[in-house]
């Protein structure tokens, strides 16, 4: 039924974190976009009327980048950092923090999961 | 990421004055710098940087891409050789 943005139907909940399911919209530009279309926060997506969800879909489509293009923007960044070989380019290209964090420890988001390197046993005494 | 809009993008005076000259001159020739911290000027594009990384100067040709970034990020500081005890492997298309 509500059909918003392309894929995204999320039916029982509120408005509000319903529309956060679209990926680049978070909960607070959710709240924005429904108070400048003047819906209460408190509706369910299966009670919004035709209207409204045309509103919400006039405003998203107006203001707001959302899904594949959105998606296509980072990647597009990204290639862009790594094309020119700068150092978070590099970062990206080994699959390392980009923004200066410790990889001594941690780090794990970016690194995936531990691969245990063999040797380095404690020296006996 | 950081810097003051009320102040601008900061470069050094010099280079920036060699360049612009290079420029006025319709000359290029690399600038040997050690101003790792100047940003990259749209002034700057097409001409090539020898960027000192602390041991020696990398050549640095600036494509319009590059405008916003400073010259550092194009010359790593770091050679990792790997660690030690580690058998060679097979360096497959990273770097």
């Amino acid at each position: 039924m509500a059909r918003i943005a392309g894929v995204d139907l999320p039916r029982d909940k509120r408005i509000e974190y319903a529309l956060t399911y679209i990926y680049g919209i978070g909960l607070s530009s959710s709240r924005k976009i429904i108070a400048q279309a003047g819906i209460n926060p408190d509706t369910r997506v299966r009670d919004l009327t035709e209207s409204e969800i045309g509103k919400v879909r006039e405003i998203l489509e107006r203001d707001y980048t959302v899904e594949g293009d959105l998606r296509r923007e980072v990647a597009l960044n990204i290639r862009r950092l790594i094309e020119i070989g700068c150092y978070r380019g590099l970062r990206h290209r080994r699959g390392l923090p980009v923004r200066g964090q410790r990889t001594k420890t941690n780090a794990r988001t970016r690194k995936g999961p531990r691969r245990t390197v063999a040797g380095k046993k404690k020296a006996k005494k | 990421m950081g810097r003051s809009l009320k102040k601008g993008p900061y470069a050094d005076p010099k280079l920036l004055a060699k360049v612009r000259e290079m420029n006025a001159r319709n000359e290029k020739k690399a600038i040997k710098t050690w101003s790792r911290r100047s940003t990259i000027f749209p002034d700057f594009i097409g001409h090539t940087f020898l960027v000192h990384d602390g041991r020696k100067h990398i050549p640095v040709f600036v494509t319009e891409n590059m405008v916003g970034h400073k010259l550092g990020e194009f010359a790593h500081t770091r050679l990792f050789r790997g660690h030690a005890g580690q058998q060679v492997e097979r360096r497959s298309g990273i770097k």
